[in-house]
């Protein structure tokens, strides 16, 4: 396992105007780890994806990652460096079959040289690459569930073809944005298993969550935001007994009954 | 001292013309390619209403203005509100309204070099021993009084405070009780009469002709562009910055090439700043 | 209060059902289905110079070609990645300057200065516009507007490329029929051309700039770099165009940057269908000859057309080929509720 941490989040600062969305937020994530980021709502979780994805200009910091430095670069160059993200508002190609979403991104030159996920380094047809993409994230590939349209796919399935569409560029990292809200009970209980068989592949996973209980299953730290700060950072167990994050989501002592939940 | 004078000039003339289009836009967000269009139409009710039918300068004046506001509103509420929110049609359709006035003012007959109106008060006087016409004074006099009227009614009336609103934020308008609709509407109207006014302050110092449709739209962009599309006071600053240029480059290098500082100021700004000055589309790189 | 008993229900013929996928080879009557629209539309245009009576309408007949050529180039950057080009005259423009250039000044002749004016025009074009590729469909909308009104002004300011006279005497195509059928030609393939285009994946990566730009930029995709290549291949059609007129007409001025060339097209798609590639190609077989019929009103016909392309889009008219393709696919009935 590497010393130097895959991600190096130093300082990251945004206002929106007159808003300050992250002030002087600073983490690492190591490779291959779980981590999740939570926080009551307004705390700064999606900014900061967008941050270190690119799609926001901080206002400052630097951000690292495998030690050279990603601060400004525009989105795509980022995800071609093999950053990846899920968005929290589905953005599926709606008018398009469910491998056909995939294909898209099979044309990115990432995907030409690493062959996509499970490629093994060179790119066969992309329709092929694509159901076979489906297939390893739970669609099955006899049925016609591959061949339906986005629109007609339920939530479950679309936030796996987010997913996907994030393994079609042979990531190294995915930073999921609310992967498990939407979804009902088995949905998430199917999702797990997905998540844990990413992270035996080798993907670092930065996760933003809402739903504790799943994402304290998963995680390996947790970072706790709060207004725009970090305000704690640690492993599941410790972020539960930390009496700041308590007060934080729910403001008062009372929490022991949810808490103990997970 | 003349390049100041005359820059000021010039860059007053170009908040007239850019602040009816950065109203109407930063309100509905429609680009109204209309603008130039009703500019010359403002010209020619002018001319029409003091030749045709007789009437004084300052009463046709204030009628025109009036008028145009109407065709303004006129011209939102029959095409662009259907096509409000499809931006490729909202382009589409406020350029063809666009065009097909002005190029059918051209067949009918309002051609070549003969319709022109009069100075406000004609003569000049020495500024700091430069010439200068006396109208081109009140030009600035009466530009300087609109921006501030303007900054004025957006700050202290119910309803410039509604359209500051929903220049911020639609929805957030809309779940206050701001009716969006109609104050694009009135967006519209007031951009269109912002834009007689300009072309009853502008017109005496050149002829009516349908070619100053297309220099007043040219340049209005542009002015909102560098300033940022969005943005009254960025508009007015970037009149003033392109003003300058403007004259500057008529001293050194000739007059012909004032629409080239238009287009290169709009080239350079989307290439360094693309959202201008004090572009409130700032999230136009960042929007998620 | 209305009770309605009864709604209007649109199905897919029968023969379109037995036609999708391969079992259209299975007879000739499927097969014929699909391939007639097309084989009607081809021999249709490779007849149409042989039917006209006149030299006038065989000059019609070429500068239908050249406007057709722009009006895909709209369509196609229009409908399939977003981008509205409003100065269509832009390409006309730069094909045009740049081929009587070569061919005036360099003594080039056709063969190499429609498609040497083609590719450089188109580079031009490209890195002109280049700056508002990043950014939204706004901003390229009144940059393509822009573009064409502020050179000519230019080209009339600084007396360059012949100024307000232009540049004349400059080599015509050998003969009538060449011209018609180089422009019928071009047309023809460049309509199929972009038709598998977009068919392709690659379309689909087109589309994906058009509707979901942050999913693309997600994957990984430069934007810009797409709208860059589309750009691109909608600048050689124009330049194509522009170069054709120039030889066309022996002539080449600042008129050539004038709202014509900017509307027509546009005029064109919306009536003739906009979406379909077809579309704008049987738009400009209708209103180009209504327009050289127009001649004599002047500047009028694009107050005309700017009138009718209003009311096209406003009350939201599919144009003619949408309609077509519909009656031909699909049937309608009435069905009681």
């Amino acid at each position: 396992m590497n010393e130097m941490p895959i991600l190096q989040v130093q300082e990251v600062t945004k206002t929106f105007g007159g808003i300050l969305a992250l002030n002087r937020v600073s983490f690492d994530v190591r490779e291959g780890e779980i981590l999740g980021i939570i926080g009551p709502n307004g705390s700064g979780k999606t900014t900061i994806v967008n941050c270190i994805t690119g799609f926001v200009k901080m206002s400052s910091g630097k951000i690292f990652f495998r030690g050279k430095e990603i601060t400004g670069k525009p989105a795509h160059k980022i995800a071609d460096l093999g950053v990846t993200r899920t968005f929290q508002i589905m953005r599926p190609y709606y008018s398009l079959p469910a491998y056909k979403n995939l294909v898209i991104p099979l044309f990115s030159p990432r995907a030409k040289r690493t062959g996509g996920w499970r490629g093994g380094g060179k790119l066969g047809d992309r329709n092929t690459v694509g159901i076979d993409i489906l297939e390893e994230i739970g669609f099955e590939r006899d049925s016609f569930v591959p061949y339906k349209m986005a629109s007609a796919l339920p939530t479950g399935y679309l936030k796996r073809l987010e997913l996907a569409r994030c393994l079609a560029l042979r990531p190294e990292i995915v930073l999921c944005d609310e992967v498990f809200s939407g979804l009902s009970m088995s949905e998430i209980a199917s999702m797990v298993p997905l998540i844990e068989r990413l992270q035996m592949d080798g993907i670092t996973l930065i996760m933003i969550e809402h739903r504790l209980r799943e994402l304290f299953r998963v995680a390996d730290r947790v970072l706790v935001l709060n207004f725009g700060e970090k305000l704690f950072e640690g492993t599941p167990e410790e972020v539960m007994a930390n009496e700041k994050v308590k007060k934080a989501y729910f403001g008062s002592e009372e929490v022991e009954e949810v808490m103990t939940y997970a | 001292m003349e390049i100041l004078i005359y820059g000021t000039v010039n860059s007053i003339a170009l908040a007239l013309m850019a602040l009816g289009f950065a109203l109407v836009y930063g309100i509905s967000r429609v680009p109204n390619f209309a603008h130039g269009a009703i500019y010359v139409v403002a010209g020619f009710i002018t001319w029409s209403l003091i030749n045709t039918l007789g009437i004084g300068y300052a009463l046709s004046a204030l009628i025109a203005i009036l008028i145009t506001g109407v065709i303004g509103a006129l011209i939102y509420r029959s095409m662009l509100i259907r096509v409000r929110g499809m931006a490729i049609s909202e382009i589409i359709a406020s350029y063809a309204i666009g065009l097909a006035i002005l190029e059918g003012l051209r067949w009918g007959g309002f051609k070549g070099m003969t319709y022109t109106l009069p100075l406000f008060i004609p003569g000049s006087v020495s500024l700091g021993g430069v010439p200068i016409d006396i109208h081109r004074l009140l030009l600035v006099g009466i530009g300087g009084g609109v921006i501030a009227l303007l900054w004025l009614f957006t700050h202290y009336t119910r309803i410039g405070l509604a359209f500051r609103g929903m220049a911020q934020d639609e929805r957030a308008a809309l779940m206050l009780g701001i009716d969006s609709d109609f104050m694009a509407l009135l967006a519209t109207a007031f951009g269109s009469m912002i834009a007689g006014l300009a072309a009853i302050v502008l017109l005496p110092l050149g002829n009516i002709v349908v070619e100053a449709g297309y220099n007043v739209l040219i340049l209005a962009i542009a002015v909102c562009i560098v300033g940022g599309l969005g943005s009254w006071m960025g508009a007015v600053l970037a009149a003033f910055l392109i003003g300058f240029a403007q004259i500057l480059t008529v001293v050194y290098l000739g007059s012909h090439y004032q629409m080239v500082v238009a287009l290169l100021a709009i080239i350079f700004t989307l290439i360094m700043r693309p959202s201008g000055l004090f572009g409130r589309q700032k999230e136009l790189e960042e929007r998620v | 209060m209305t009770f309605i008993d009864r709604r209007k229900e649109r199905l897919d013929r029968g023969i379109k059902v037995r036609a999708d996928g391969i079992y259209a080879l299975m007879s000739w009557r499927e097969l014929s289905y699909l391939t007639l629209p097309r084989m009607v539309l081809i021999a249709g245009m490779l007849l149409l110079p042989l039917l006209m009576p006149n030299l006038y309408w065989q000059r019609v007949i070429s500068i239908v070609c050249i406007y057709a050529l722009l009006a895909l180039s709209f369509d196609f950057l229009a409908h399939f990645v977003g981008l509205v080009s409003l100065g269509g005259a832009l390409y006309i423009g730069t094909g045009a300057y740049l081929a009587a250039i070569l061919n005036k000044k360099l003594g080039l002749s056709l063969l190499f200065t429609i498609p040497a004016a083609s590719i450089t025009g188109a580079l031009i074009c490209t890195l002109l516009l280049l700056p508002c590729l990043p950014l939204r469909g706004v901003y390229f909308a009144i940059v393509s507007l822009m573009y064409p009104l502020a050179i000519a002004r230019v080209i009339e300011a600084l007396n360059i490329f012949g100024g307000t006279d232009g540049i004349m005497g400059i080599e015509s195509f050998p003969n009538n029929w060449v011209e018609q059928y180089f422009g019928i030609i071009m047309v023809l393939l460049f309509l199929f051309g972009l038709r598998r285009l977009v068919n392709l994946d690659i379309g689909l990566v087109f589309r994906g700039v058009k509707d979901n730009d942050q999913a693309v930029r997600a994957s990984g995709m430069s934007v810009a770099y797409y709208k860059a290549v589309a750009v691109f291949i909608a600048a050689t059609m124009g330049c194509l165009a522009g170069a054709c007129l120039s030889h066309t007409y022996m002539f080449a001025g600042i008129s050539l940057f004038a709202l014509d060339f900017s509307i027509l097209p546009i005029a064109a798609t919306v009536i003739g269908g906009s979406g379909t590639l077809a579309g704008p190609v049987l738009g400009c077989l209708i209103l180009v000859p209504i327009s050289e019929l127009l001649r004599s009103f002047g500047t009028l016909r694009i107050a005309i057309y700017a009138v009718v392309l209003m009311a096209f889009i406003v009350f939201k008219s599919e144009g003619l080929m949408v309609y077509g393709q519909r009656k031909y696919h699909q049937f309608e009935r009435w069905v009681k509720i």
